[in-house]
């Protein structure tokens, strides 16, 4: 991750010199042949959610018109081909994250879900009145409201790591919030809303010393960095397939393989289940125990896909990719008379969250849109760390390994636009 | 490009967004409602002194927001005063139905100010521009709210959105 815009940095984001062709890798994304109110689409919001190539699209279409059908439960000749290929997917999730056993990759909708389902069964199970849960002050909603509610439904206290006025992690506090009471902390592995790339391996060492399991929401991560959670030593690492690539309605939930087949199942029904009679039912082990009823299998398969696009090309030529564009956005923003950038921490991802004067981020949205420039405008799901910069909302730009310099520039053009209406 | 903007950032709607009239808390309102737009984190508080007579004696505004809904909680207030809760509510029903593209030029009858529309109308730029409609009925959504003795006034997004 880049820590300061450096020439060299600088020049890892121009086309010419990556590792990474980028107008190839463009050629892969249809959607980027879009044009928005008659200009070329500028897509800047890959933060939110991440365009999908061609190869996923068609693994998923080859899947509904060759192969389709209902999985684990057949045994004819579709539901074979199906069931494989969705083992295929989990798989292909376990060697991208590099976990111990295919078994610790439960599917879910969503990083959401995976989170709402740690809390829900892992949770309720091991945790009780007076027990702590540390989170930090930049989390994503996503991982704020399932420990709140489990603080108001079990007794446990909630605890914020704070940030500083950059948005690093202040690691020496976060360290004081842990006691022998801590039983879990939820962290995020990069902001969504700042960009700061967290100190985890700290993070979980520190937590690991007082016998604390350790939550890491890579939602963000995901597309962005080579990801080794044995190396890590998260005790969960929760992820959404359509940030990185994927289609929407597929994530994953990765636990150590001991704790998931301790945790009670989530939802009940059918898929999940080894044996039931009227009076007892005895559930499978994991991943199958998390995953009641008939699921997103076409969606799985499309993540799979997703894996083997990153894998092809190389999340460390993708990361210096985005590092390279991080720097020059840095700098190019930078540059935008007026313009503050919030998030400045050492370690940063590709996303640049800023306001200009006093201009409302909903004011630069628009004007930028018609420019045919997507960004996000608002408060991110992250309203916290929001408050904690004494903002409502900002605007925020996150690069994906399609982005160019070129739309890089075309923002920053978009914005003296903005800066020449509000001048009148 | 440039024409739909500059017909929705107008220089007067630039002034009032910079300079919103009627900024504050004034003593003696009777009424005030919280409005909340949950989608930008945006937030207002209208205030209103009614008099006996269902009168708007004062109105006023509080919060934070973009151009768009300070200029128009700002000239809704400016709008406001000295009209009965029944004409407030007529004007609101034209308002909205000009920002919505309902209807490009409404008629409001009943309100005993001819150019009262008018003076909105600079607002109405914002029809070509779906989703800050919200943003330009904030304020009045609040000032119902506060009208009818509610205290919060929560937008709802996809009510927002839809309407
Ligand atoms: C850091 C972070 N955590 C969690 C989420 C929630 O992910 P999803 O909406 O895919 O469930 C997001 C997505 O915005 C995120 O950026």
């Amino acid at each position: 991750m880049s820590k300061a815009t450096t020439a060299v940095e600088v020049l890892a984001g121009d086309n010419s010199t990556a590792a990474l062709d980028v107008e190839r890798v463009r050629q892969d994304f249809p959607i980027l042949r879009q044009m928005a109110y008659g200009q070329p689409l500028v897509y800047l919001d890959n933060a939110a959610s991440a365009q999908k190539p061609r190869q996923v699209l068609d693994a998923m279409q080859e899947a509904y018109e060759t192969y389709y059908s209902n999985v684990h439960r057949g045994v004819h000749h579709l539901s074979q081909l199906s069931t494989d290929a969705f083992e295929a997917a989990r798989d292909k999730v376990a060697r991208f994250i590099n976990a111990r056993s295919v078994d610790e990759i439960v599917f879910t909708r969503g990083g959401t879900e995976s989170i709402n389902l740690v809390a829900a069964t892992y949770g309720r199970k091991f945790l009780t009145a007076g027990d702590e849960i540390v989170i930090s002050h930049m989390e994503h909603h996503a991982n704020i409201v399932p420990w709140q509610m489990l603080r108001d439904e079990l007794g446990v206290v909630l605890k914020v790591a704070p940030i500083d006025d950059d948005g690093n992690l202040l690691l020496d506090e976060y360290e004081k919030l842990l006691s022998p009471r801590t039983r879990l902390v939820a962290m995020t592995h990069i902001s969504n809303a700042l960009g700061t790339v967290t100190p985890i391996r700290d993070i979980i060492r520190l937590a690991h010393e007082r016998g604390a399991k350790v939550l890491v929401d890579g939602c963000q991560a995901a597309p962005h960095m080579i990801l080794d959670v044995q190396e890590l030593d998260a005790d969960f690492y929760v992820f959404s397939g359509h940030k990185m690539y994927g289609p929407t309605g597929i994530g994953v939930l990765w636990g150590k393989e001991e704790i998931l087949n301790d945790m009670p199942p989530y939802q009940t029904g059918g898929e999940m289940i080894s044996v039931v009679t009227l009076e007892k039912t005895t559930f499978k082990k994991a991943p199958h125990r998390f995953e009641a009823g008939t699921p997103a299998i076409v969606e799985a398969i499309g993540l799979g896909a997703a894996v083997d696009y990153l894998t092809g090309l190389g999340l460390d030529n993708i990361h210096a990719h985005e590092d390279g564009l991080l720097a020059y956005a840095t700098q190019r923003l930078g540059a935008v008379p007026g313009l503050v950038i919030h998030g400045r921490a050492k370690e940063k991802a590709s996303i640049v969250s800023f306001l200009m004067e006093d201009i409302h981020a909903h004011d630069i949205g628009t004007i930028v849109d018609r420019a045919g420039v997507a960004v996000r405008v608002g408060h991110h799901c992250a309203q916290p760390v929001m408050e904690r910069f004494g903002v409502a909302a900002t605007a925020r730009a996150s690069f994906a390994v399609y982005n160019t310099r070129a739309e890089v520039d075309a923002l920053a053009e978009a914005l003296d636009k903005v800066r020449e209406l509000f001048a009148r | 490009m440039m024409e739909e903007l500059r017909d929705l950032y107008q220089e007067v709607i630039l002034d009032h967004g910079k300079n919103p009239r009627n900024f504050g808390h004034p003593e003696g309102a009777n009424c005030e409602a919280h409005g909340y737009n949950p989608v930008c984190g945006d937030t207002l508080t209208v205030y209103l002194t009614v008099d006996d007579a269902g009168v708007i004696r004062n109105a006023a505004f509080e919060g934070r927001g973009c151009a768009i809904s300070l200029a128009s909680a700002s000239m809704m207030t400016e709008v406001l005063i000295g009209k009965t809760l029944e004409e407030a509510k007529k004007l609101f029903d034209g308002f909205h139905r000009m920002c919505t593209g309902e209807d490009v030029d409404p008629q409001v009858s009943g309100v005993d100010d001819e150019d009262a529309v008018e003076r909105l109308q600079v607002l109405s730029g914002v029809r070509e521009f779906p989703v800050r409609v919200k943003c330009a009925t904030l304020a009045w959504h609040t000032m119902q709210a506060a009208a009818a003795g509610e205290h919060e006034c929560p937008v709802d997004p996809v009510q927002v959105t839809t309407e």
